[in-house]
């Protein structure tokens, strides 16, 4: 998914001269093309977060278009007042790029957990929070962010992802939900992340009836798409690699509520969310092992 | 206009602000009043009726607490209406307590400390990347120094070789809770300055002449940032201030603004 991003990212650049990449001191082996092939427009800012988000917030105050590419939560929690105060502020425009959503790296510790961030991130205002499911999504959220000019929190994956979607070429709007099948049932399960290949594997391994959604922008979620999804899946199940707090289920009950208290849903849905129940992971482990003792697992009951 | 004239109009204009919005922080707008004054009438290029000329200097005041001078000068040279400056920390007003991007000549809005550093730092990299001939100037309290970010950015313009940046020490020795030798010791602040690879000038930093010749030697580096230690007085101009913790905090009453009026139109 990181390799999908870059090499659009790279493709963009080829006729988008304000887009400048910056990295952490991370992306061995993914990040190489981009440095030779644009030298000018690349830059390792060293271990030094705090400095590289200034640094982006200046160079994107000259006219740069800046991609800040780093892992976990380094170039989020690490640097997030000068995320605040330099960059969203101003809707400066910097798209910060974080590899190893959830458990991607989950062998590596809780350092590398990225489980609060999209919490944390889509509290922000005039931040957008990017988080797609395949390197479709990678890619099509790459061209996106390549033109929007404002401030962009991007979360991928790590490598390896399958494809999930059928024609991983399709475009993405900002905000929109990305169909990948409707169902008869009132099931719709709602699912943002590269957690989304196991999910359909497991709808379609134990025959679970449902439609299925990507959840491709957490940040801002299109109300009228939603509004007529959950007025159509009165049965929602929301699925994320994130704390439960301020993830992905809660801004969907989030703009739900609001919905229905402003008259625009007439009847509220059931809404379960499954996501990491306010814990850290403390032992070494695969993203899978990771997933399944923080119980982000679905089940047959989960549906109707 | 004359440096000198500059600092004083400044420092007046800076005191009746804080004196009528009841505000803090007069101490570190005074010890930097000369800095501004010289910057605004003898380095900086700038056009008050076009903010966004893309060939003026950019400046950055990351100590932005301290911002009635700054926002004294913008007015002085014509950025804003000399009334503005009376509705500062007023309901409503974009002069906030802290400086704001939301007015015309500021760059960037500073009030958590040590930001202003690696922000200023980015617009001087987009001047080497794009061959563009404007500075940037970044005025820096001491007590913010105590931040890590400005020294990961100090680094970091050393290794890129920025040349066209200016920062500038406001080193009146005294922050927050006390003096920075006892709070935090900065010394030797001018030996590890040069050990991250900068160019430094120490100055007095109420001696225009001393000041406007370190900006000269800041033109000639081809090399190396520049940052410019100046030694200050925190309160400078005001006597009963000066030196003194607890203008980081009081405003003048009346009667305390008349006399430090008085004193600095002598």
């Amino acid at each position: 998914m990181r390799t999908a991003f870059i090499q659009q990212l790279l493709r963009e650049a080829e006729t988008n001269e304000r887009i400048f990449l910056i990295v952490g001191d991370l992306g061995y082996n993914v990040v190489e093309p981009f440095r030779d092939r644009f030298p000018d427009r690349f830059l390792n800012a060293g271990i030094a977060e705090q400095n590289m988000t200034g640094v982006a917030a200046g160079l994107a105050k000259e006219g740069y278009n800046v991609f800040i590419y780093s892992i976990a939560n380094f170039p989020t929690l690490r640097c997030l007042e000068q995320i605040r105060n330099d960059i969203a502020y101003y809707n400066g425009n910097v798209k910060i790029v974080a590899v190893g959503a959830g458990f991607s790296y989950g062998s590596l510790g809780m350092s590398h957990h990225a489980t609060e961030e999209v919490g944390i991130m889509r509290t922000l205002p005039q931040m957008v929070v990017a988080s797609p499911s395949d390197p479709g999504e990678a890619r099509a959220v790459a061209t996106l962010s390549a033109q929007y000019e404002g401030t962009m929190y991007i979360r991928l994956g790590k490598a390896g992802e399958k494809q999930v979607f059928p024609h991983p070429d399709d475009p993405l709007e900002l905000g929109k939900l990305h169909c990948l099948q409707e169902s008869e049932t009132p099931n719709l399960l709602l699912v943002t992340g590269n957690i989304l290949h196991e999910a359909v594997e497991t709808v379609r391994r134990e025959k679970m009836a449902t439609a299925i959604y990507s959840v491709p922008f957490i940040k801002p979620i299109c109300k009228e798409q939603l509004v007529a999804l959950a007025q159509r899946y009165p049965h929602i199940v929301t699925l994320e690699e994130h704390q439960a707090s301020c993830g992905l289920g809660s801004a969907i009950i989030e703009q739900l509520s609001d919905a229905y208290a402003q008259g625009r849903l007439q009847a509220f849905p059931k809404v379960k969310r499954i996501a990491v129940n306010d814990r850290y992971v403390d032992v070494a482990g695969s993203q899978q092992y990771m997933r399944n003792i923080s119980g982000l697992m679905l089940k047959k009951e989960d549906f109707l | 206009m004359e440096s000198q004239i500059f600092a004083k109009q400044i420092r007046e204009r800076s005191l009746q602000m804080v004196h009528q919005a009841h505000a803090s922080h007069i101490g570190g707008a005074l010890s930097m009043a000369d800095i501004i004054a010289v910057l605004f009438t003898h380095v900086m290029r700038y056009d008050a009726s076009r903010p966004d000329w893309e060939e003026r200097d950019r400046f950055i005041l990351s100590k932005g607490h301290a911002c009635v001078s700054y926002y004294a000068a913008l007015a002085q040279v014509g950025f804003i209406a000399d009334a503005d400056l009376d509705t500062y920390s007023q309901n409503g007003s974009q002069l906030m307590c802290h400086v704001s991007h939301k007015i015309p000549g500021v760059e960037v809005s500073a009030g958590s400390l040590g930001h202003g550093l690696p922000y200023g730092i980015g617009m001087a990299l987009a001047a080497q990347r794009k061959k563009r001939h404007y500075r940037t100037f970044v005025l820096l309290g001491d007590g913010e120094m105590d931040e890590g970010s400005n020294w990961e950015g100090l680094m970091f313009a050393a290794h890129h070789r920025l040349h066209q940046l200016c920062a500038i020490i406001d080193y009146n020795k005294i922050q927050s809770l006390g003096n920075t030798n006892e709070v935090m010791c900065l010394e030797p602040l001018k030996d590890k300055l040069v050990a991250f690879g900068c160019n430094v000038l120490e100055v007095n930093g109420h001696d225009h002449e001393a000041l406007l010749s370190a900006f000269r030697q800041f033109e000639q580096e081809q090399q190396r940032p520049t940052v410019i230690v100046a030694h200050t007085v925190k309160g400078k101009g005001v006597s009963y201030m000066e030196n003194n913790l607890a203008w980081h905090y009081k405003s003048p009453d009346d009667q305390q603004l008349e006399a430090a009026i008085e004193e600095i139109e002598q």
